[in-house]
C-alpha cells in the first residue's frame, strides 16, 4: 500500500470519527449555517462551529498552506486526496469566507512574511471574518475614482471617507480597504490597507435591499488611526493588488453561481416545480411553453457546466484560460434567468413575501429572485466585464 | 472526458483547416453555384479527402477504415464548415455509413462500407418526407411481393439524393404514420426502375433532392437487417448526423464570427473603427460566448459517440443540435447586420453563411424540436 493510500485511509477514518452527523444535509444557498467564521457570526446549528474547529486543528481548512500560515503543509497530491475524501463523504466546507476566497490569495502574493503569519492563520481557522471596502458612493464601476483618504502621519495612517455596498460589514471583524494615499495620481495613488472594524471612528449602517434582507452596509470612517504595518505592498501599489483580488473574487463568484445550475431553494428540480404548479398532462408538464422554457434552461445549464469544466481543463493544460473572463457574467445571467423562470412557474405564489399560507420554498423563491438581480452588479457589473472581454479577448479598439 | 484537444487532434484540425482554405475555399461553392454544376461538389477534392483518410474515420480497419472516430471526423467537418465546403461526407460517411454499420453485418453492407472508406461511392439516406423534421412520419410503404418488396412513396430533401449511386430508403413494412415500429431500411441501386430523382434548389446551393418511388421492385436482399427493426438504427443514425452536422455548423459560425470581428476592426465610420462602439462590442462578446458554449457541448457530444456505450447519446445529440442551431442563427444574423449594406450583397460571403445556417438549422431538427425532444427524454 502506497503512502498516499495510507493517507487516504487515515483521512477516511478521521472523517468518520469527526464529521458531525447533523451536517449531513447539503448546505443551502443563503443558509444561516453558512460557515462565515468570525467573532460575531452565530449559527442555527452549533455543529457548524464544531466542524470548523476540528478542521482548523488539523490545518485542513487550507491543507496546502504552510503550518505557520494556518495550514497543514500538504503536497498537492495529499490535498487532492483530502478533498476527494471530503467530497465523497458529503462534507460541507468548514469555512466559506471573503478572507479565504479574496484576501488570502493576495496576502500570499503581496504581503510580507510577517503579515502573512499574522493575518493568514485566523482566516484559515475561521476566527476573523473580513469584509471588502472597495466601492464608494462616487466610485463603483469607475473604482479607481475612489476618494477615501489615508494620510501618512509617521507611524500610522489617518483614514477619512465612506465605503458603500460593503457586504456583511456589520458582521465582519476586519475590512480590507482601498484608500487614496496620493490625490495626484488616479490609479497610482491607491493603497491597500487592512483595518480593524473595532477601531474608533468607524460607523456601520446596514442598508435594506429589495429582498428585504440587509446583507450590505455603508461604512463611515472618521479619523480612523491605522498602524502602518497594516499596509499591504508599497504605498501606491493598491490598484495592482485590487485588480488581482477582483480576479479571485470573480472566479469564486463563478463557482458560486453554479448554483444557478441546480433546482429550487428547496432543492427541487425545475421540471418538478413546473409539474406541481402547472399540472401534468400525459405525464408531462401540461403547459407547453413552460416545458420549452425548462428544457431551454436545463440545456443551457449543461452547456455552462461543460464550459466551466473546459475552463478548468484548459487552465490545467495551458495556464489561465481566456474563457474564464466570460464565466462570471454568463453565470450571473443564467442564475438570474433561473430565478425569473421559477417566479414564472410559481406565478402569484412566486411573489409570496411572507407568512401563511405560503411555504418556505415560495417565500425563498421570491426573496432569492430579488437577490439574484445583484449577480450582474456585484464584483463588477456584467457591462464592465463585457467591456473587458471585448478589449482583452477580442482585441476590439477603445 | 476530453474537452480540450490532444496533439493528434490538433494536428488533424490544422491539416483539415489548411485543406479547406486551399482546396475548397468559399469561391469553390460559388463556382459550383454559378456554373450550375450538376454534381454539386468537387469530385477531385472528394478523392483527396479519401486519400487523407477522412472517408474511413467511422469505419473499422478490417473494412478499410482507420477507426479515427467521431471526434476526428467532427474536427474535419468543423474545418470544412469554415469555408462552406460541399462534400458527401455527411450523406455518405456519416448518415449512410452509420446506417450500414448498425443495420446489418451481412456482405452487401460490408462491401459498401469498404467502398465508402475508399471514397469510391456516394450514398444517400432517403428518409424525410416533410419540410419539417418529423423522423417517424413515414408514409412510404414496402409491400411484400412474392420473394421481394414493392416500394412506393416520396422522399424529400434527401442530401446528395440526385447524385448517390445507392439509396438507403426508410419505408414502412408495418404500422401507421408516426409509429416507430414497422420501419425498415432498404438498399436500392439508384438506377432501379421506378425511381425518379429531382434536384432541389435551396438557398445554400448545397445538394438536396426529392426522390419519387413508384412501384419500385426489389428482391429480398435489398432489405437491410430485419423487417420492422429499423427504428432504433434510425434513431442512432439521426443522432450521429445531428452531432456531426453541428460540427460543420460550428465551424461555419466560427468563421462568420471571425470575418465579422475583422470587419469591426477595419471598417471606419465617424473617424473611428466601428468596433470601438460599445453597442457592437457587447454583441460581439455575446457571439463569442455562445460559440464557446456550443463548442463545449459539441466536444462532449463527439466524445460521447466515441466513448459512451450509447446510453447518453440521444440526450447529448439533442442538447448539441439545439445549442449549435441557436448559436449559428444568432451569429449569421449579426454577421449580416454588422456588415451594413455590403452585408446584403452577394459579393461578400456573410450572406452565404446566413443561407447555410437556415438550411442546416432545419436539417435533422430545429432548436424547438430538440427542446421538446429533450423534455421527452428527461421525462417531463
Ligand atoms: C449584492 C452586492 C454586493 C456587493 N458587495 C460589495 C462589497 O462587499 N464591497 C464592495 O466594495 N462593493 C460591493 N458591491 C458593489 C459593487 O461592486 C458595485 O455596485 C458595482 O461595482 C457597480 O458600481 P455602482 O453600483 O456604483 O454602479 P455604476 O458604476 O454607477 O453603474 C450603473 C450602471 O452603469 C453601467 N456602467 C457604468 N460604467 C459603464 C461603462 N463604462 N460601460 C457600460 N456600462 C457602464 C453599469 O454596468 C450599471 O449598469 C456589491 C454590490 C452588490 C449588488
Amino acid at each position: 500500500m502506497s503512502e498516499l493510500d495510507r493517507f487516504r485511509d487515515d483521512v477516511r477514518a478521521w472523517i468518520a470519527a469527526n464529521y458531525p452527523p447533523s451536517l449531513r444535509e447539503p448546505l443551502r444557498v443563503d443558509s444561516p449555517d453558512t460557515p462565515w467564521g468570525g467573532r460575531k457570526t452565530r449559527y442555527a446549528n452549533p455543529d457548524v462551529q464544531v466542524w470548523m474547529d476540528r478542521m482548523a486543528a488539523k490545518g485542513w481548512s487550507t491543507p496546502e498552506w504552510q503550518p505557520e500560515h494556518g495550514g497543514a503543509g500538504l503536497t498537492p497530491e495529499h490535498a487532492r486526496v483530502l478533498r476527494e475524501e471530503l467530497a465523497a463523504a458529503g462534507c460541507r466546507p468548514p469555512v466559506i469566507s471573503f478572507g479565504l476566497m479574496m484576501l488570502a490569495p493576495v496576502l500570499h502574493e503581496f504581503a510580507s512574511e510577517e503579515q502573512r503569519r499574522h493575518f493568514l492563520p485566523p482566516i484559515a481557522r475561521g476566527e476573523i471574518r473580513w469584509c471588502q471596502g472597495y466601492s464608494e458612493p462616487g466610485a463603483g464601476s469607475d473604482l479607481a475614482g475612489l476618494k477615501t483618504r489615508a494620510e501618512d502621519l509617521g507611524d500610522h495612517y489617518l483614514v477619512n471617507g465612506q465605503k458603500i455596498w460593503t457586504s456583511y460589514a456589520d458582521q465582519a471583524d476586519w475590512i480590507f480597504c482601498l484608500v487614496r494615499t496620493n490625490p495626484e495620481s488616479k490609479h497610482g495613488g491607491i493603497s491597500f490597507l487592512l483595518i480593524d472594524m473595532a477601531s474608533p471612528g468607524i460607523e456601520v449602517r446596514p442598508i435594506q435591499l429589495i429582498s428585504g434582507k440587509s446583507p450590505f452596509c455603508e461604512v463611515f470612517l472618521t479619523d480612523v488611526r491605522v498602524p502602518k504595518q497594516n499596509l499591504v505592498g508599497k504605498p501606491g501599489e493598491g490598484w495592482k493588488i485590487a485588480k488581482r483580488l477582483l480576479q479571485h473574487e470573480r472566479a469564486s463568484i463563478s463557482t458560486h453561481l453554479q448554483t444557478g445550475l441546480g433546482g429550487s431553494p428547496a432543492g427541487r428540480p425545475l421540471a418538478e416545480l413546473a409539474r406541481s404548479y402547472a399540472g401534468e398532462r400525459d405525464g408531462r408538464i401540461a403547459d407547453a411553453h413552460l416545458r420549452d422554457a425548462v428544457a431551454r434552461h436545463e440545456m443551457r445549464s449543461e452547456a455552462i457546466a461543460l464550459t466551466l469544466r473546459r475552463v478548468q481543463e484548459e487552465s490545467g493544460k495551458q495556464g489561465p484560460s481566456a474563457l474564464s473572463s466570460i464565466t462570471k457574467s454568463l453565470g450571473a445571467q443564467h442564475n438570474k434567468d433561473k430565478h425569473e423562470l421559477m417566479v414564472e412557474i410559481l406565478s402569484l405564489a412566486g411573489t409570496a413575501w411572507d407568512g401563511a399560507p405560503f411555504t418556505d420554498e415560495e417565500v425563498e423563491v421570491c426573496r432569492q429572485w430579488l437577490r439574484s438581480k445583484g449577480n450582474s452588479i456585484e464584483g463588477g457589473t456584467s457591462e464592465i466585464q463585457t467591456n473587458i472581454v471585448a478589449k482583452q479577448v477580442l482585441g476590439l479598439p477603445d | 472526458m476530453a474537452l480540450v484537444l490532444d496533439q493528434d487532434q490538433a494536428l488533424l484540425r490544422s491539416t483539415a483547416t489548411q485543406f479547406a482554405r486551399e482546396r475548397l475555399p468559399v469561391a469553390n461553392l460559388r463556382r459550383l453555384r454559378d456554373t450550375g454544376d450538376a454534381t454539386g461538389f468537387d469530385r477531385d477534392a472528394w478523392r483527396e479527402m479519401a486519400d487523407l483518410g477522412w472517408t474511413g474515420m467511422l469505419i473499422p480497419e478490417p473494412l478499410g477504415g482507420n477507426g479515427f472516430g467521431h471526434f476526428g471526423l467532427g474536427l474535419v467537418l468543423e474545418a470544412l464548415g469554415r469555408t462552406l465546403a460541399a462534400s458527401p461526407l455527411l450523406s455518405t460517411v456519416v448518415l449512410s455509413g452509420t446506417a450500414l454499420t448498425h443495420a446489418s453485418d451481412a456482405e452487401p453492407a460490408r462491401n459498401l462500407l469498404r467502398q465508402i472508406a475508399a471514397g469510391e461511392t456516394v450514398l444517400a439516406l432517403a428518409h424525410e418526407e416533410h419540410p419539417r423534421h418529423r423522423p417517424l412520419a413515414i408514409a412510404t410503404t414496402a409491400r411484400r411481393d412474392g420473394e421481394g418488396y414493392v416500394l412506393n412513396g416520396r422522399k424529400r430533401f434527401v442530401i446528395d439524393g440526385h447524385v448517390a449511386e445507392t439509396l438507403l430508403v426508410v419505408a414502412r413494412t408495418a404500422g401507421a404514420d408516426d409509429d416507430p415500429r414497422g420501419l425498415s431500411l432498404f438498399l436500392l441501386d439508384g438506377a432501379t426502375p421506378g425511381i425518379s430523382r429531382h434536384r432541389l434548389s435551396l438557398a445554400d446551393s448545397r445538394n438536396s433532392a426529392d426522390v419519387q418511388l413508384s412501384d419500385v421492385r426489389v428482391d429480398r436482399t435489398a432489405l437491410l437487417g430485419e423487417a420492422g427493426a429499423a427504428g432504433p438504427v434510425l434513431e442512432r443514425v439521426l443522432d450521429v448526423g445531428r452531432i456531426l452536422l453541428s460540427a460543420e455548423m460550428l465551424g461555419a459560425a466560427q468563421q462568420a464570427f471571425e470575418t465579422t470581428l475583422e470587419y469591426l476592426k477595419q471598417r471606419q465610420q465617424f473617424g473611428v473603427p466601428i468596433g470601438s462602439f460599445q453597442a457592437l462590442q457587447h454583441r460581439a462578446v455575446q457571439m463569442y460566448t455562445e460559440i464557446e458554449l456550443a463548442r463545449s457541448v459539441l466536444h462532449a457530444a463527439l466524445t460521447a459517440l466515441d466513448e459512451d456505450g450509447g446510453a447518453d447519446v440521444p440526450r447529448q445529440a439533442t442538447v448539441c443540435k439545439a445549442c449549435v442551431n441557436d448559436t449559428f442563427h444568432l451569429v449569421s444574423n449579426e454577421a449580416v447586420q454588422m456588415h451594413g449594406g455590403i452585408g446584403m450583397t452577394d459579393q461578400v460571403d456573410v450572406g452565404l453563411y446566413l443561407k447555410r445556417a437556415r438550411v442546416a438549422e432545419a436539417t435533422l431538427g430545429t432548436a424547438a424540436f430538440h427542446r421538446e425532444r429533450y423534455a421527452t427524454l428527461q421525462g417531463f
